[in-house]
């Protein structure tokens, strides 16, 4: 295919060829930006969580009395075990995308909470078999004894007075890089430090907290025995029995707290929920990709049909001296080719400027390169995809239009 | 002419229906989009206090300890206007301000009196006296409390008017009792409807950003001596919480009412003074202060979430990709007119009365594009408030909204008309009559 010819004729049409080269530019800087954000977004609501999110309920149990907790909890959790179909129950102080975070900075030894570079971590406490209820996956090490829950209280200081914990990975890996972190200590201030006895895959923070993705595991999880405060009964049955197991819970629980007010959720709905902003922004960002790149089609199929109706003399003309129909065809891809080209080119610049600009204002992570070729490769294959009805339009134009007028 | 314009603009419509509804259909769309986005962004960055948020101040100070290594400024972005309890209370019975009132978030269990009604919890707010005159809350019955009451820990409450109506019927309660977290509380007033938006006083201290009012008011001092549970508790020692008064804990948060620019002034001196006599006592390390006013505080805390800003910028980069397409299809459409504009040419319209004439195809254009964009931002606010963010509920298209629905669409029209008028207008007569 010639390309001589093309450029000429474009040159004919600067406004028109710098439109579709404007409106292919901005349709592939949208493009590639919100592609990217949508997978972002998409990671974030996928992020892996080491726990038994299918099988786990959560009975949030407010307005309890303190001072009968002790005695209360034991009480419950016993009846919460009676129900048909539950493997494990347990209380937690929180757990992960519940918003209700307790967070404190820790260090590898005795110092001040503000130290430098400290992490800062969630730390969950939970009563004996919390492991099971939650469904932890242990790595390395081992889970807490009975006397260890028996000798852990929650002080007014809200932090456990016992002397053992486990970490993620996550935190063990920024805590102490490249090392074994079982039989490590902890800190918490000057005084209060807590030795790793295991190491449990990564679980989740109860908000991301403003640490960054990297810190969402930063997770402790400390033995406790039951008191106040530690009010939220989590419950594990098999995923079939969970609907059922969570409504029997809410039930007996409530005859049993009669002062108290219950509000039972599976975790798919606590996960559903903590990311539901997120998935309605994917929603909007594939709306408006699928709606930018339908316009951007008609747009183009819009000038190219005029292009071709003003052209039907000069079309025939070259059906007359010899041109086929594939010719004709070959002429208008080629010719949406070049300007997708130019248009994407420019369209890739200004995605990159803008994703920059993204970075400085809304904490958005820089692109990767691949997303660039991928939405050139996309708007290619739009473009020649809207020039083809146009093209076939053309290429149909018979050649004895050339010897009429007009 | 006008008129004649107008006929002329519906007869090329006709001819080219499938181009027209495309068009139209474009900017419909990328107007609709920025409307609902641009909707949702002024509720979200409206002013809390439309009459008095140049007055109301939040003092900021910084008790960490002596090695923190965190700045004032980002200790500031985390924490806004929350103190200790002690530097609170201390601020406040030194009225140097107008007013001033001190407060945290609690979520309180109410219990109705009914038997066998269940208790369910609800917002709750503690704070003091000159809370509800700083900031403006109507009164349906009865009033709010006296400094006394919360210096003598009294239980007495103000409860807003949706409890009210749910408790009492909506009749005046005013000293009956309300029994919240298990004690009773004297009801001295009923709340009208109070809501700002932006829960400006909220963001600090651990609340939502938006959404419904609070359903109980009580003093500070009361709340915690009955051991209500601050929302937000930030220490900065390890601390022994179930004594909040005197723990090294920041939980309660500051407002001040300043008349003026010099009232400001002074009392950022005060405040100066304050840190520099408790850094003399040791208590504090850092010199720092910062005294916002309402709109600065919000700027500060970044209430408006990023993902509305956002938005808004894809929805107007979409209406951009709508108009150049609109430009690409106007342009088409009258570059294939050139033969009809030679012959007006030739019978004696001026090139500004061709200019006039698709410049009104285009207005039409945009009208058109106006309306059904209104009908976009309706479906979109609509989609907006079936969403679970805090704000759904709020989205609805106002006056002011409905109008710059048009005046964008009107100049999203005309710019997009601009290029292809003056291609029309300069079309030169002779040749295209030439070939007719």
């Amino acid at each position: 295919m010639e390309i001589q010819p093309i450029l000429a004729a474009l040159r004919k049409h600067k406004i028109p060829t710098a439109l579709i080269v404007l409106e292919i530019a901005l349709a592939c800087a949208v493009l590639c930006n919100a592609v990217f954000m949508i997978g972002q977004r998409l990671g974030e609501i996928h992020l892996s969580n080491a726990i038994d999110e299918s099988g786990v309920s959560v009975l949030d149990v407010r307005g309890l009395d303190p001072e009968a907790m002790a005695a209360d909890v034991p009480r419950d959790l016993a009846a919460l075990r009676g129900i048909p179909g539950v493997t494990a129950a347990a209380a937690f102080n929180s757990l992960p995308l519940t918003n209700n975070g307790w967070n404190s900075d820790v260090a590898t030894g005795p110092g001040k909470l503000f130290e430098k570079n400290a992490p800062n971590v969630m730390m969950y406490m939970f009563t004996e078999s919390g492991d099971k209820a939650l469904g932890l996956q242990l790595l390395k090490g081992r889970f807490f004894t009975a006397t260890e829950y028996a000798d852990s209280k929650l002080g007014g200081s809200y932090l456990p007075s016992g002397h053992v914990v486990l970490v993620t990975p996550s935190l063990a890996g920024r805590l102490w890089p490249g090392q074994p972190a079982l039989g490590k200590q902890i800190w918490i201030g000057d005084d209060l430090h807590y030795t790793v006895v295991g190491i449990v895959g990564n679980v989740l923070r109860p908000s991301e907290n403003g640490q960054g993705l990297s810190g969402f595991y930063h997770s402790l999880f400390f033995p406790i025995s039951p008191g106040p405060n530690i009010s939220n009964y989590v419950v594990r049955s098999a995923p079939a029995d969970r609907d059922r197991v969570l409504r029997d819970g809410v039930r007996k629980t409530e005859a049993l707290l009669p002062n108290a007010v219950v509000k039972g959720k599976t975790f798919t709905e606590i996960r559903d929920k903590y990311f539901a902003d997120s998935r309605s922004m994917v929603w909007m960002l594939v709306l408006v990709c699928v709606v930018m790149l339908a316009v951007t089609a008609f747009g183009i199929v819009g000038l190219t049909s005029f292009w071709v109706g003003q052209r039907r003399r000069q079309i025939g003309i070259r059906r007359a001296v010899g041109a086929t129909r594939a010719h004709i065809l070959q002429y208008f891809q080629t010719e949406n080719f070049l300007l997708s080209t130019a248009g994407v080119a420019i369209g890739m610049l200004l995605a990159f400027g803008i994703n920059l600009y993204l970075m400085q204002h809304y904490q958005m992570l820089r692109m990767p390169w691949y997303y660039l070729p991928a939405s050139a490769i996309a708007l290619w294959l739009l473009g020649q995809l809207a020039v083809l009805g146009p093209a076939l339009r053309a290429s149909n134009v018979p050649p004895v239009v050339a010897t009429r007028g007009g | 002419m006008f008129g004649y314009y107008l006929d002329l603009a519906v007869r090329s419509f006709r001819r080219n229906r499938v181009l027209t509804a495309l068009m139209v259909l474009a900017l419909g769309l990328g107007i609709g989009a920025s409307i609902t986005t641009l909707t949702v962004l002024k509720l979200l960055s409206g002013d809390p206090l439309p009459h008095k948020s140049a007055r109301v101040f939040a003092p900021e100070i910084d008790p960490l300890p002596a090695d923190s290594t965190t700045k004032p400024a980002d200790l500031w972005r985390g924490w806004g206007n929350i103190m200790s309890y002690t530097d609170a209370m201390n601020l406040l019975r030194a009225h140097r301000a107008e007013r001033q009132a001190a407060m945290a978030l609690t979520p309180v269990k109410v219990r109705p009196q009914q038997a066998g009604e269940h208790p369910f919890f609800s917002n709750g707010v503690m704070t003091t006296a000159a809370f509800f005159a700083m900031f403006d809350v109507p009164f349906e019955y009865g009033g709010g409390w006296s400094e006394q009451d919360g210096e003598d820990r009294a239980r007495v409450a103000v409860i807003a008017a949706e409890l009210n109506d749910k408790l009492f019927g909506g009749k005046n309660s005013v000293g009956q009792t309300v029994r919240v977290n298990d004690h009773d509380y004297r009801i001295v007033g009923v709340a009208g409807k109070w809501a700002p938006q932006p829960r400006f006083y909220a963001v600090s201290l651990g609340g939502r950003g938006y959404g419904d009012g609070d359903a109980v008011f009580l003093p500070l001092q009361s709340g915690s001596a009955d051991k209500m549970n601050p929302q937000n508790v930030n220490c900065w020692q390890v601390a022994d919480i179930t004594s909040l008064e005197t723990a090294p804990c920041a939980w309660v948060s500051l407002w001040v009412e300043l008349e003026s620019a010099a009232d400001a002034g002074a009392y950022k001196t005060f405040l100066s003074n304050y840190v520099a006599q408790q850094i003399s006592l040791g208590r504090f390390h850092h010199p720092e202060v910062a005294l916002p006013d309402l709109a600065d505080y919000l700027a500060q805390q970044q209430v408006v979430p990023s993902d509305a800003r956002l938005q808004a910028n894809l929805a107007f980069g979409f209406l951009l990709i709508c108009v150049v397409n609109t430009v690409g299809l106007l342009l088409a459409k009258c570059l294939r007119r050139s033969r009809e504009i030679g012959v007006r040419r030739a019978l004696g319209a001026t090139r500004s009365a061709i200019f006039a004439q698709f410049m009104i195809e285009s207005a039409m254009v945009g009208v058109a594009g106006g309306v059904l964009g209104l009908v976009f931002a309706e479906l979109g606010l609509w989609a907006v408030r079936h969403q679970p963010a805090q704000y759904a509920s709020l989205a609805h298209l106002d006056l002011a909204m409905f109008a710059l629905t048009f005046v964008v669409a009107l100049i999203a029209s005309l710019v997009a008309g601009l290029l292809p008028a003056w291609r029309a207008c300069v079309v030169a007569p002779a040749p295209q009559l030439k070939a007719v």
